[in-house]
C-alpha cells in the first residue's frame, strides 16, 4: 500500500464527484502528497541526528527531543492525509453497493425475460459499471457526510500541529531541563527557517482543500434546495394542467 | 509517489499543445527534472552534515546553517517543477468541460443536433485563452523562482568559505560548504534552462497572439473580399474562406518517450 495505491483508489471513485471535488483530488496530490515526498521528507530526514543539545550529559538531546517533538510533521501529515482521503471511499462503497443491486436486478429481470443473450447481457453489466451515477438521494447524503467528514478532518489536524507545537513557526533555540539534563540547557532545532516554509506551505494548501470542500457542499445543499423547488413548481403546473382539464370536460358536458 | 506521477499525469497534455509546447515539455522533463533527480539531488545530499564550522561550540553549526541557508536549492527546484508543470493541467480540465458539456448537451438534444464545439481539443474560443494564460503563469513561476534564489542567496555563486557570528557562536567563526564548486555548476545549469523555458513560452505565446491575429486578418479581407464580388462565385470563395478561417492544424508529431528516463 503506497501513495499511487491510493491514488488509483480515490480516482475511481472521483468519476462521481463535482468538479470541484476533481480540483479538490489534483491540489491534494499534487500540492500535498507530492510536495510531501519530494521536498518536506528530505527537511525533516536528519530531525534527531542534528537536534544538538549544549551538553555532554548521555541522554539529554534524547530526552529534551522528545519532549519538543511528541510526534513530528511528517507523521502529522502522513496521517493527515490518510484521514483525510478516506471519506472519499465511503462515496466508492456505496456507488459499489448500488452496481451490485443493480445487476442483480438486471440479471433477475433478463432471466424471467429469457431471450438476452449471454453478450447482450455482458453489454448491459459493463455499461451498468461504466456509467456516471448523479448525485441526488442516498448518494446525495452519502457524499455530503464525506464532505463533512473530510472537513472535521483537516481542520483537526491543523489544530492538532498548531497546539502540539505552539504555531506554525520553528525556534531556532529552545531550553529544556528534562531529567537527565544537569540544568537548563541550550538545544538548537536543525533547519528551522526551511522547517517553517515548509509547515506553512502545508496548512496553506490545507486551507485551500477546506475552502474547496465548503464551496464543494455549499453547492451541493443548493443543487437540492433548486431540485427540491423545480421539483415542487412542476407538481403545481401538473395540477393546475388536470385541474383545468377537468374544469373544460364539465364546462363542455354542461 | 515522485516525479513520474507528474509525468503520468502530463502525459495527456502534449495532444493539446502546439511544437513549442512539446519542447517545453520535453526540456522540463530531460533537462530538469531528470538531472535534478539523478544528480543535483546527490550534490546537496550531505549538505549539512559537510557544513563545517570552525568551533566545538554545540548549536553553532547548526545556528550558521540556518542562518545561510534558509531554504535548500533542492526544495526551492523541487516546489518550482511542480508549480511550473501544474498549469498545464488547466488545460486538460477546460477540455474535459468542453467534452462534458457536449456530452451533456447530445443527451439533452439527441445524438444529430447540432455539435457545440467542432473539435472539443482545438485552441479556440475559451481554450485559447486557457492556453495563453497557463504560459503567463509558467513563465511568471520560473521567472519569480529565478529570482528568488538570486535574492536569498545573494547571487548563483557559492563561496567556499562563509564567516558567522550568529548566537551561540563565541565569535567571528569561518565555516566551511561542502562541494561549492559543483553546486555552483548545477545551480547555473538550472538557472540556464529555467531561462531557456521562460524563452520558450515567450516565444509559444508570441506564436498564438500571431497566428490568431493573422487569423483575424485573413478573414477579415476575406468578408470584405466576398461583398464586393458578384453572387455566381460566391460558393467557391467561402469554401476557401472556410478553410483559411480554420487554418492549419499543428503537427501531430508524437511525443518523446521519458517514461524509461524519470523513475
Amino acid at each position: 500500500m503506497s501513495w499511487p495505491a491510493l491514488y488509483t483508489q480515490l480516482v475511481g471513485a472521483n468519476r462521481h464527484s463535482t468538479s470541484l471535488g476533481k480540483i479538490w483530488l489534483s491540489v491534494l496530490f499534487i500540492f500535498r502528497v507530492m510536495v510531501l515526498v519530494v521536498a518536506a521528507e528530505s527537511v525533516w530526514g536528519d530531525e534527531q541526528s542534528d537536534f544538538v543539545c549544549n551538553t555532554l550529559q548521555p541522554g539529554c538531546e534524547n530526552v529534551c527531543y522528545d519532549q519538543f517533538f511528541p510526534v513530528s510533521h511528517i507523521r502529522l501529515w502522513c496521517l493527515q492525509l490518510v484521514f483525510v482521503s478516506t471519506p472519499t471511499l465511503l462515496v466508492a462503497m456505496y456507488v459499489a453497493y448500488r452496481n451490485h443491486k443493480d445487476k442483480k436486478r438486471l440479471m433477475q429481470s433478463s432471466g424471467r425475460a429469457g431471450f438476452l443473450s449471454n453478450k447482450g447481457q455482458e453489454e448491459e453489466v459493463e455499461a451498468l459499471k461504466k456509467r456516471r451515477l448523479p448525485i441526488a438521494g442516498a448518494l446525495w447524503w452519502t457524499y455530503a457526510c464525506s464532505l463533512l467528514f473530510r472537513l472535521l478532518f483537516e481542520g483537526g489536524f491543523m489544530y492538532a500541529l498548531y497546539v502540539v507545537y505552539d504555531g506554525f513557526q520553528m525556534p531556532r533555540l529552545v531550553q529544556c531541563d528534562q531529567w537527565p539534563c544537569p540544568n537548563l540547557v541550550d538545544c538548537f532545532i536543525s533547519r528551522p527557517t526551511e522547517k517553517t516554509i515548509f509547515t506553512v506551505f502545508m496548512a496553506t494548501a490545507s486551507s485551500i482543500c477546506m475552502v474547496l470542500n465548503m464551496a464543494e457542499l455549499a453547492y451541493l445543499v443548493a443543487k437540492a434546495v433548486t431540485r427540491a423547488l423545480c421539483g415542487q413548481r412542476e407538481r403545481r403546473a401538473s395540477r393546475d394542467r388536470t385541474q383545468s382539464k377537468t374544469n373544460q370536460r364539465s364546462l363542455v358536458s354542461t | 509517489m515522485n516525479w513520474a506521477f507528474l509525468q503520468g499525469l502530463l502525459s495527456g497534455v502534449n495532444k493539446y499543445s502546439t511544437a513549442f509546447g512539446r519542447v517545453w515539455l520535453s526540456i522540463v522533463f530531460l533537462f530538469r527534472v531528470m538531472v535534478f533527480v539523478v544528480a543535483a539531488e546527490k550534490v546537496w545530499g550531505d549538505e549539512q552534515k559537510d557544513f563545517k564550522c570552525n568551533t566545538a561550540q554545540p548549536g553553532c553549526h547548526n545556528v550558521c546553517y540556518d542562518h545561510f541557508f534558509p531554504v535548500s536549492h533542492v526544495r526551492l527546484w523541487a516546489l518550482q517543477l511542480i508549480f511550473v508543470t501544474c498549469p498545464s493541467l488547466l488545460v486538460v480540465m477546460h477540455v474535459a468541460y468542453r467534452e462534458d458539456r457536449e456530452r451533456k448537451h447530445r443527451l439533452k438534444y439527441g445524438d444529430n443536433c447540432r455539435r457545440l464545439y467542432q473539435n472539443t481539443g482545438k485552441k479556440r474560443g475559451g481554450l485559447w485563452w486557457t492556453y495563453v494564460l497557463t504560459l503567463v503563469f509558467k513563465i511568471a513561476v520560473d521567472a519569480t523562482f529565478v529570482y528568488l534564489l538570486y535574492h536569498i542567496y545573494e547571487g548563483y555563486d557559492f563561496p567556499s568559505l562563509i564567516k558567522c557570528e550568529q548566537k551561540p557562536c563565541p565569535n567571528k567563526v569561518d565555516c566551511f560548504i561542502a562541494r561549492p564548486t559543483e553546486k555552483r555548476i548545477f545551480t547555473i545549469f538550472m538557472v540556464v534552462t529555467s531561462l531557456a523555458c521562460i524563452l520558450l513560452s515567450i516565444f509559444e505565446i508570441l506564436y498564438l497572439v500571431g497566428k490568431r491575429c493573422r487569423e483575424c486578418f485573413t478573414s477579415g479581407h476575406h468578408s470584405r473580399h466576398i461583398d464586393t464580388n458578384t453572387m455566381s462565385s460566391g460558393s467557391n470563395l467561402m469554401e476557401s474562406n472556410s478553410m483559411k478561417t480554420t487554418g492549419k492544424n499543428t503537427p501531430e508529431t508524437p511525443a518523446p518517450s521519458y517514461s524509461v528516463a524519470v523513475s
